[in-house]
């Protein structure tokens, strides 16, 4: 049964496209959570106003082409060097906003002497870190994060850690500097912590708008296409295997952004 | 301005500073280091970004990330250290955004030595990084031309939107010269219509060196052949000394080239008819004007501190034209005039032939020499 709507009724818009996103459809396979970190992003920027100042430093790995789905100005890192590009920018452009966006490859494996150092220095730049347990993009293959007994194509039997070594945990080992003003790690696997990933982001670009140096959010992120599940299964899989190895919180919070309410 | 008693290093470093570099990006390296310590000093007193990068590969990518925002940017090293570059040198040759390099050559491979060496020849004018792209190279062979080919290897890197290359070596970067420097120049405040600097009232910029679609690629690399077949037309440097009537025309670039100035000189004075051609642009390499000395060669000598790099590049110029004999001393060993004068000599005494392996022959000889 059809029921007329009254003439009167008028809609209001309660969700929309940030327009910071540009309209296209993205290159991420289904389930994929890059396209939703990449959305949280864009709608911080655009809630804090930021799109006119804002620079994004790309990375190698499935996000690659992110410089494709947001409409500010964009640079693409070597491999694992977006933290470094990131230092160049910002130092040229102290009153722009700069952001790196990394994989777990990128940032925690070829790219650690970058991060390190760029979060010691507390290089006042936003990082945000895609750990997705795995290199999606080259096809499946073991990462630092990726958890002990993990099957990925170079750990066919699993991560076996007396080969293969103990997934790195990069949000505590940065929160161990004096560099950093905020770190935190946050989780994209269902709506309630979706909603604390953008705090989180916000908490971040906040920082870096402040000038309190070097900002960083973890998100555990989902790979259905390597990881060999469905896209429900995976967001089940971050919480189940994830989330015992990966704990999620604000690892360091600046004394001047404590009782920010964002 | 007056001439002043300069150390090479830190003449290149205020040459840097007054030809308007706004950012320095290094890390330590002998026979560099002085470099970087002028820097340090210098550039936060003039409010200059200076940063000591935690390696040379976060230095070049500090210089890629600045090179983006259009700023006037360089970083310095040695051997080792530009080896660990060459992975930001391809990315910033394929994103087609200029900067400078100071490479201060030591002894090698390896760890080598820190003795002044001209082994990286090839490391720099063939490349180096992956991919298919060129820099310009310019090769210094006293502390005055340091100082102005620093000073014209930006304004070339702009011009071509390019990378350029100070290649010189440890005895340029450590000998101290009377020499002068040039007026301080203004920062330029506007900034190239390609620069990433926040898309104010303007849509986005996006500076990458991929190109997924070969046919996308291959316009990127012929934009770039095109660009190094202007800079090949325009911009090929080199010094001549008593090449009007010369017979034997010595080759030798850098301090090498120096000196085989002094032994050709020597030379003269016995009656020889010797004469010096010293490339300053090593690339693009002035492969015309060897080519135009083959009318009046008897032959051609290569000095260098190296197994025979340019080397190539003469021959390939000479292309059987005339004779070409090597003489190289490698691993720091920088050579005496007189070791020079003697290969000059012997090729005055007994015309070489055509005939050979240049390179082989200078090996045989090479076992008599301690
Ligand atoms: C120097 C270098 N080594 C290797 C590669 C190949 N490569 C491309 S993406 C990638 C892994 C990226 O994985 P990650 O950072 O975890 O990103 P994801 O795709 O999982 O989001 C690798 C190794 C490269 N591009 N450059
Ligand atoms: S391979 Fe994995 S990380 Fe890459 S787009 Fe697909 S699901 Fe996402
Ligand atoms: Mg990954």
């Amino acid at each position: 049964m059809v029921t007329a709507i009254a003439p009167e009724t008028t809609y209001q818009k309660v969700y929309e496209r940030p327009r910071i996103l540009i309209e296209v459809h993205t290159h991420y396979c289904p389930g994929c959570t890059h396209g939703v970190a990449h959305r949280l992003i864009a709608e911080v920027l655009e809630e804090m106003g930021l799109r006119e100042r804002t620079i994004g430093v790309a990375s190698v790995g499935c996000s690659v082409f992110a410089y494709n789905y947001f409409d500010v100005d964009f640079v693409e890192a070597p491999h694992g060097r977006a933290p470094a590009m990131a230092t160049g920018i910002k130092r040229m452009l102290p009153d722009r906003i700069v952001f790196t966006y990394q994989g777990d490859g990128d940032l925690a494996s070829i790219g650690m002497g970058e991060i390190i150092h760029t979060a010691a220095r507390g290089e006042n730049i936003t990082v945000i870190f895609i750990n997705n347990a795995n290199y999606g993009m080259t096809g499946g293959q073991m990462a630092p994060t990726t958890i002990p007994g993990q099957r990925t194509t170079t750990t066919p039997n699993g991560r076996d850690v007396r080969r293969s070594g103990f997934p790195i945990r990069m949000a505590e080992m940065l929160a161990t500097l004096e560099g950093p003003s905020y770190v935190a790690r946050r989780s994209l696997h269902d709506p309630k912590n979706i909603r604390l990933a953008k705090k989180a982001i916000r908490m971040a670009f906040e920082a870096q708008a402040r000038g309190l140096g070097f900002s960083f959010v973890e998100l555990l992120s989902t790979c259905p296409t390597n990881w060999g599940l469905s896209p429900i299964e995976a967001m089940q899989w971050v919480e189940e295997m994830m989330l015992p190895i990966f704990p999620l919180g604000e690892f360091k919070v600046a004394p001047e952004l404590k009782g920010l309410r964002v | 301005m007056a001439r002043e008693l300069l150390k090479g290093n830190e003449a290149m470093a205020e040459a840097a500073i007054r030809a308007g570099v706004e950012a320095y990006f290094g890390y330590p390296i002998t026979p560099q280091t002085e470099l970087l310590e002028y820097m340090a000093r210098r550039m936060p007193e003039l409010g200059r970004v200076f940063v000591q990068a935690e390696s040379e590969i976060a230095a070049i990518n500090m210089v890629y990330g600045a090179a983006c925002t259009g700023a006037r940017v360089m970083t310095s090293s040695s051997g080792p250290g530009i080896s660990l570059m060459m992975e930001g040198l391809s990315y910033i040759a394929g994103t087609e955004v200029p900067c400078v390099i100071i490479d201060v050559m030591r002894g090698g491979p390896g760890l080598g030595n820190i003795a002044p060496s001209q082994g990286d020849y090839n490391q720099i004018v063939r490349g180096g990084g992956h991919g298919d792209y060129r820099v310009i190279t310019l090769a210094p062979a006293t502390v005055q031309e340091a100082i102005d080919l620093t000073v014209l290897a930006f304004d070339l890197a702009e011009k071509y939107r390019t990378i350029a290359v100070v290649l010189t070596d440890g005895s340029i970067g450590q000998m101290m010269e009377p020499a002068e420097l040039p007026p301080m120049r203004e920062i330029p405040r506007t900034r190239p219509e390609w620069a990433v600097t926040g898309a104010q009232g303007r849509p986005r910029r996006v500076l990458t060196s991929i190109y997924l679609d070969p046919y996308e690629e291959e316009k990127t690399n012929r934009r770039l052949l095109e660009r190094w077949r202007q800079i090949q037309a325009n911009e090929v440097r080199y010094r001549e000394y008593y090449l009007d009537d010369a017979e034997i025309i010595v080759v030798g670039f850098g301090i090498a080239g120096r000196v085989a100035l002094s032994a050709v000189r020597a030379a003269r004075a016995e009656g020889i008819r010797a004469g010096l051609l010293r490339p300053i642009t090593l690339s693009p390499f002035p492969y015309g004007v060897i080519e135009a000395l083959c009318r009046q060669a008897q032959a051609f000598l290569v000095v260098e501190m190296n197994a025979g790099q340019m080397l190539d590049d003469v021959m390939l110029a000479v292309a059987r034209r005339a004779p070409v004999v090597f003489y190289g001393r490698m691993g720091g060993v920088v050579p005496f005039p007189d070791e020079i004068l003697e290969e000059i000599r012997r090729i005055a005494r007994q015309p070489p032939s055509l005939e050979g392996d240049p390179r082989e022959a200078w090996f045989q000889r090479l076992s008599l020499v301690r």
